[in-house]
Parts: C-alpha cells; structure tokens; sequence
C-alpha cells in the first residue's frame, strides 16, 4: 500500500498477518486431503487428520493370543505375550493409558488390574503391551477382543498408494484410469496448438477481407458454453461411426480449446515486431517459411501458455470424457469419473477416495508450480484489456 | 489396439497431417494453381496471396463450426422437436414442460444465487488479496499458494470439501473439520460471539459496502456537476436496484441470525440442509476461482500509475481512501472483465454439484438439469431446451466481449 511513505507498523502486522491467515485458510483444505491420504482407514475414522500431527489418545482394538498360544497349566489355559505385537495390525511404539474387554465399558480397567470376562476368563494387562489371560475352558481360535486406550505417535503410511495405484482391485485401482486420463490429455493438449497457431498466423498478419468479423467470431464462441455441443456432437459422432471413444473425445477437446487458442496467439501475434516479418518477406521468405522458422519460435511463450491450460482442462474434465468416451463398459474410464463413482460407492472410505483425489491431483499441481510463470502470462493476455 | 498406441497414432497423424496439410497446400498453390512463372507471375502471386489466408485458416474454421458453431443452431432445432415423435416439430411445448416442472425453477433460483455470490466473492477476496500482498515480501509466495486450487480439478476440489463436510454420529470423534467446530458451541458467550455477534458484524459491513457501491454508481446521475457525461446510465441503475436489493436482504437475514435456534452439540449433516447447501458448494468454487481473480488484479493493480497515488498521499489520505477511491477506479475494467469471466464459468458449473449432491436436497443448477434430462431421462427435447437457456444467459457478456472487442480493433 503506501508503506513507501512510511505508514504505522501496527497496520504493516496487521497485513503480514491478516495474508498468512488467508494462506492458510487456502491451504487447508488440500492439506487436509494430502494427510489423509497417508492414514490408515482405523487412523482416519478415529480421528480429525489435524490430530495427527500429535501425540493423541485413540482406543485400539486389538486380540489376545488363541488356542494356539495358550498352554494348559494346573487345568488352566494360560495365554501370555504382548497385546500389542500379537494382532494383525497393532501398531507400535504407543503408551497404554487404561484399557476394557468389552465395547459398552471401554476404559473400565487401569494398567495391572485384572480384568473378568465373565465366563471364568480374566486379563491383566501391564503398561508395555505385556498380558496375562486365563481362561478355564480352551480358548477360541482367534483370541479375546481387547479395547486398549493409548496414546498414539504420529504415525503414517503409503499402504493407500500402495493399494490405489498398484495392488488395488475394482474401482479401488486408479493405473487403469490414469493411463486412459493421460491417453486423452496428449493428443488433446497438441493437436489444437498446431491448428491453432497458423489460424492465429493468418488472423493477425495476414491482409484479407472479413478478417476482423472472423476475430470477432472468436471472442465471441470464447464463451459459448460447451453444454450445447453434447447432444448434436455426439448425434454427429454415431451418424459418422466414431461413436464413443478416444477419438470423439480428442475431437471434441481440440473443437473446445479451438477458440481460446486462437484467442491467446492472435494476441501474440499481433504483438511481435513488425519489421522482423517485412524484412523476411522483402527478403523473399513464404508465408509458411515466416511461420515456421520467425513466428512459432517466438511464440513460444504463448505456446506454453494454451498447453497448459489446455492440459488442466483435458485431465480435469469430467463433462466431455463422460458424454464422448466413456461407453457401457466402462473400459475407458477417466481418473475424475472413476472418483466420482467412489464418492458415491465407498463414500465412507477416505482412505481410498483421499488417496485416488491426490493421484489425480497431483500431476496437475506439479505442472502448476513448475509453469505458474507460463499460466500466469496467459491468464494475463485472455482477459487483462 | 491397445488405447496409448492409438494415442500415439493419432498425434503422428494429428501432427503430421497438420503440418503436410499447410506444407502440401501451400506448394500446391504455389507451383501448380498460380505459379509465380510464365506472362502471368506478378497476377498468379497476387491471387495466391489472396487464397493463403484461406489456407491457413481452413482447419480452425472447419472445426470452429463443426464444435461449436453447428452445434448451437442443431441445439436449437432440437429445443423444438420432440424425440418420442420421431422428431417432430412441436414449437415451444419443450419449454413449456420445462417451464412447468418445480426441479427447472429451483435450478434458476440456485443458479442466480450462485451467480450473484460466487463472482462477488472471488473477485472480492481476489482484490483483498491482490491488495494485501502488493508490497509485502513474501507476497509471490502467498500468492503461488492461493493460486494453487486453479490446478486442481473440481472433482478433487469436491472430495476435499467433502472431507471438511464430513459428519459422524455425536458420540465418536469428527472427522470433518467443519462439524469438529460446529461441536465445540454450547449456547454459551462463545457461540453466541462466533454465530451471532460475528455474522452481525459481517452482515453489517457487507450491508454498508453495497450501499456504498449503491450510492457511488447513482450519484453521477443525481448532480451532474461540471459538464462530466454520466456512462451506462441503465447499467448503473440495475447495479443500484441490485445493490439496494441486497442491502435489503443482509438486514433482513440480521432477524434471522438473532432469531435462529441452532442445534447445539448435534452433529450437521451440511450438504443435507435445504438452501444453506447451496453455499457450501459454491464455498468450492469461490476457493478455486479467487486466485484467478487475484492473479489477474494484482496484475492490474502493478500497472497504476505511480503518480497518482503518490498525490493521494501528499494530499492526506489514508490507505483505504487511497483503496477506494484512487485504486478501485482505475481498475474498474479489469474488476469487470474478471466479474464476467467467473460468471461465465459459473453459468457452466456442473461438476462440483454432480458429484457432491448430483442436485439432491434442493441443490439443483441449470447445467446439472441439463445432464440429468440429456442422458438420465433420455429426454433430447427438454434437455436442449434448458442449454438454450444456458445460452441464453450468456449472450450478453457474448455481445459485451465482441463489442469490446471490436472496438479495440479499431
């Protein structure tokens, strides 16, 4: 603001702190979702993520040993070990705080009481995890159900991406699905670049009648919404035999991003210093010999700019992959359709659905902060007039 | 064939058939129609100048009208006939059903809500920040960071808010973030600062800015002074109506925010509660949308001319006047083509609604209804019908942007 001459400093604090609140509040959701997607489903639905990232108190649910540990003493059946080793997936390095044999009285004992279960079993349970069960008929196979109260270190996994990207079944698999999003966004990313740039070429340097109406057209079908395209295109798709499919749905992207390319190398274009192309073409150089070798190099720019949002728009579309790809089988399912199918499936599991949202998230953030500089300029020459 | 050889197929031939196609067709004119050779050189170079642009052109037009403009004239058509008769012309009867079913008419109301609240709130919080992080030195890092949610898909965007909508039964611990407060109020001073006292102040301030804008936008036209010509004296006007409208409406809701009696310690179910629900879907597009509004008028703002604020504050003002009244004006047409831009894509939103609520519990917007009649009812008729109103509503800011644009041209 004016700070240049010298304004109070309690309203310099007030800005630092007033930006790093808004930051965070951005942040938080997203970060939200990224810790999530390293929890096991047990951590998740015990927990907010934000607890986390601290030591905090959970109840666990873990077995003691069954028939097979125990050992028969003086007409007794004796189980010992460690009730935090035993289980299936009792996690480590935790701190025992107090613990129960049944769901309705969780916490009903403390460390080194001895508890009934009633039927002449009891537990003792030590602070290390260490127990001692009784039990005066043979135990079952799998071990009583012992309700441990403990305070948990932060703990996290990639067991999601594990099970998400590689070891998954069914819906729970996103490789399918990110192979197929990536099959779609490449050629739908290049091919309108090329048509695009010798129209834009011809729209701002070359002299002929209707030009103007022509650019006009374009700013124009900028903001025709691509709703009413679904059902004629796609009427025109089965008339012509590409039905559903990979190649419908390059089409329609090329057909979509059409204007907006244009719109963006045009503005370029018309920017480039003149006398580059009138010493060329005194020189004696085509017109195609001007785009090739002066003008799509020096576009460059502008060429990044169209591929990037062309790509964040083809891998996050949902709309135009379900009305032109994906057919009944379902084989050639996207990454967002695929998670929008989990969202209504396994809408409980955030596990699977925070770990599947981040994979399809991820290559896009990655492109973001490697080419902001490239989004912004372009952002800046679609719309700052 | 196996779909990523296909792909790579289809870029050689994409790719090459472009390139052979402007080559190819370039040589041909050249050397065979008009060869620049012979009596006839200097006419045969003048016509294949003439034909070129054509040439260049051909591929972007072809396309241009196949994608987008044959589609609105067969959208169209197909508004006026009906698919159970085998495509028979029925004139309005489509529009007429649309018009009578109460799903249409809730798909309206949300959509004028989503698009009175989203822009505003983008582009608010977009100069908030724009603002905020002008000269301070960490600023770009701030920024980068806000922008950060444009990358994200709005399907991603919607698994995360509903994470933060999450809602477990009272006993067990919250997962989401939103009901993990919700739960901390007790009727106690607190809730009653946070849910009443807080929104009060808000309300309030909200109340005196529109207002504000209210009296700034009419008061050219009530005391001409000077010989000053007054714009957009009708635009101006709607902008008051609208203004005093929604002054109306904040204080109106002050009653409600005092006479409300929420359920304390139970619990909310947020994408379930009629009307408030639609606010916590537009919350995603609002976090997804301010950064571009930032980028873009922090952008603005970096081009006003030094000068002018530098006499604003020899002058005495202070920072919000020098905000106000000598910022805020000269970036006017930037705020304005950043308005539209988010109305646009709010007019198209379809993605955060179908897969958060899929336009359950009164969430509906016109481009979802337009997906469920299209392919769920199968109903071609109605269907196009409500993408024409989807046009509809877009055409101005059509004609806005070609006017503009046309006017720069010159």
């Amino acid at each position: 603001m004016s700070d240049t001459v010298g304004t109070k400093s309690a309203l310099g604090w007030a800005v630092h702190i007033s930006v790093a609140a808004l930051v965070l509040l951005w942040l938080f959701p997203t970060v939200g979702l990224l810790i999530s997607s390293f929890r096991t489903a047990d951590q998740i639905s015990a927990s907010g993520w934000w607890a986390s990232l601290s030591t905090s108190e959970q109840v666990i649910q873990v077995r003691t040993g069954g028939r097979d540990a125990a050992s028969e003493q003086d007409g007794v059946f004796v189980v010992q070990g460690n009730i935090l080793t035993d289980g299936e997936d009792a996690p480590g390095a935790v701190e025992i705080v107090d613990y129960g044999v049944s769901s309705r009285a969780i916490g009903a004992y403390q460390i080194g009481e001895t508890a009934e279960f009633g039927d002449g079993e009891t537990l003792t349970l030590n602070a290390d995890g260490t127990y001692l069960y009784t039990s005066v008929e043979e135990p079952g196979r799998r071990g009583q159900r012992v309700f441990v109260t403990a305070l948990l270190p932060p703990d996290f996994t990639t067991e999601n991406y594990q099970t998400v990207l590689f070891s998954g079944t069914g819906q729970d698999n996103m490789a399918k699905a990110f192979f197929n999003t990536l099959t779609v966004v490449i050629p739908a990313t290049i091919i309108p670049i090329l048509i695009a740039a010798f129209a834009a070429y011809a729209l701002a340097w070359m002299e002929f009648p209707g030009r103007a109406l022509l650019i006009a057209a374009v700013v124009g079908l900028l903001v025709v919404p691509l709703q009413l395209a679904l059902i004629p295109l796609l009427q025109l798709h089965n008339a012509v035999g590409i039905g559903k499919g990979y190649l419908g749905v390059w089409l329609a992207h090329t057909g979509f991003g059409l204007p907006l390319a244009i719109y963006l190398l045009r503005n370029y274009m018309v920017g480039l210093p003149r006398d580059i192309i009138e010493n060329a073409r005194v020189d004696g150089a085509t017109d195609f010999q001007i785009f090739v070798r002066i003008i799509l190099p020096l576009s460059f720019p502008a060429l990044a700019s169209f591929a990037i949002f062309q790509f964040l728009w083809t891998w996050n579309d949902l709309l135009v992959a379900l009305v032109f790809l994906i057919d009944a089988t379902g084989e050639t399912t996207v990454m967002t359709r695929q998670i929008v199918e989990l969202l209504g499936t396994r809408g409980g599991n955030w596990e699977i659905l925070a770990t599947a949202a981040f994979v399809s998230i991820a290559v896009p953030l990655a492109v973001f902060f490697a080419m902001q500089r490239y989004l912004v300029r372009g952002l800046l020459a679609g719309s700052v007039k | 064939m196996n779909p990523a050889l296909q792909g790579l197929i289809t870029i050689l031939v994409g790719v090459g058939g472009c390139v052979g196609y402007f080559y190819f067709s370039n040589q041909i004119l050249d050397k065979v129609i008009f060869p620049a050779k012979g009596p006839k050189a200097g006419d045969n170079i003048n016509r294949a100048n003439q034909v070129r642009p054509w040439l260049f052109l051909f591929p972007a037009i072809f396309a241009l009208g196949l994608y987008l403009g044959y589609p609105v004239i067969e959208t169209l058509r197909l508004s006026l006939t009906d698919r159970a008769q085998g495509g028979a012309f029925v004139g309005f009867a489509n529009y007429n059903q649309m018009m009578a079913e109460p799903k249409f008419w809730e798909a309206i109301r949300n959509n004028m809500l989503w698009l009175i609240v989203v822009p505003a709130a983008s582009t608010g919080f977009g100069l908030l920040v724009a603002q905020l992080t002008d000269r301070i030195s960490w600023g770009n890092i701030a920024k980068s960071l806000i922008f950060m949610p444009m990358a994200i898909s709005f399907v991603g965007a919607s698994v995360i808010f509903k994470l933060i909508y999450d809602a477990r039964p009272a006993e067990t611990a919250q997962i989401g973030i939103l009901n993990a407060i919700w739960m901390q109020f007790d009727a106690g001073f607190g809730s009653l600062f946070v849910l009443q006292l807080l929104p009060t102040i808000v309300l309030l301030g909200f109340a005196a800015i529109v207002g504000y804008t209210a009296y700034v936008l009419v008061s050219p036209i009530i005391d001409r002074e000077g010989q000053r010509s007054v714009s957009f004296i009708p635009l101006r006007l709607i902008g008051a109506l609208l203004g005093v409208w929604l002054v109306w409406m904040s204080l109106s809701s002050l009653i409600g925010v005092w006479t409300a009696n929420p359920p304390y310690g139970e619990p909310q179910q947020w994408l379930t509660l009629p009307f408030w629900n639609n606010f916590f879907l537009m919350v995603v597009l609002i976090w997804i949308q301010t950064g571009f509004a930032m980028v873009i008028l922090s952008a603005a703002l970096r081009g006003i001319p030094e000068e002018t604020i530098e006499a604003a504050i020899i002058d005495g003002a202070n920072p919000f006047q020098i905000f106000f009244k000598i910022k805020v004006p000269q970036i006017m047409g930037t705020i304005v083509v950043v308005w539209t831009t988010i109305t646009i894509t709010v007019l198209k939103v379809f993605d955060i609604v179908f897969a958060m609520t899929n336009g359950q519990w009164e969430t509906q917007v016109l481009a979802n209804y337009m997906y469920d009649k299209l392919f769920r009812a199968n109903d071609w008729g109605v269907g196009s019908a409500s993408a024409m109103v989807i046009m509809l509503l877009v055409t101005p800011i059509l004609v806005w942007n070609v006017y503009n644009a046309r006017k720069e041209m010159r």
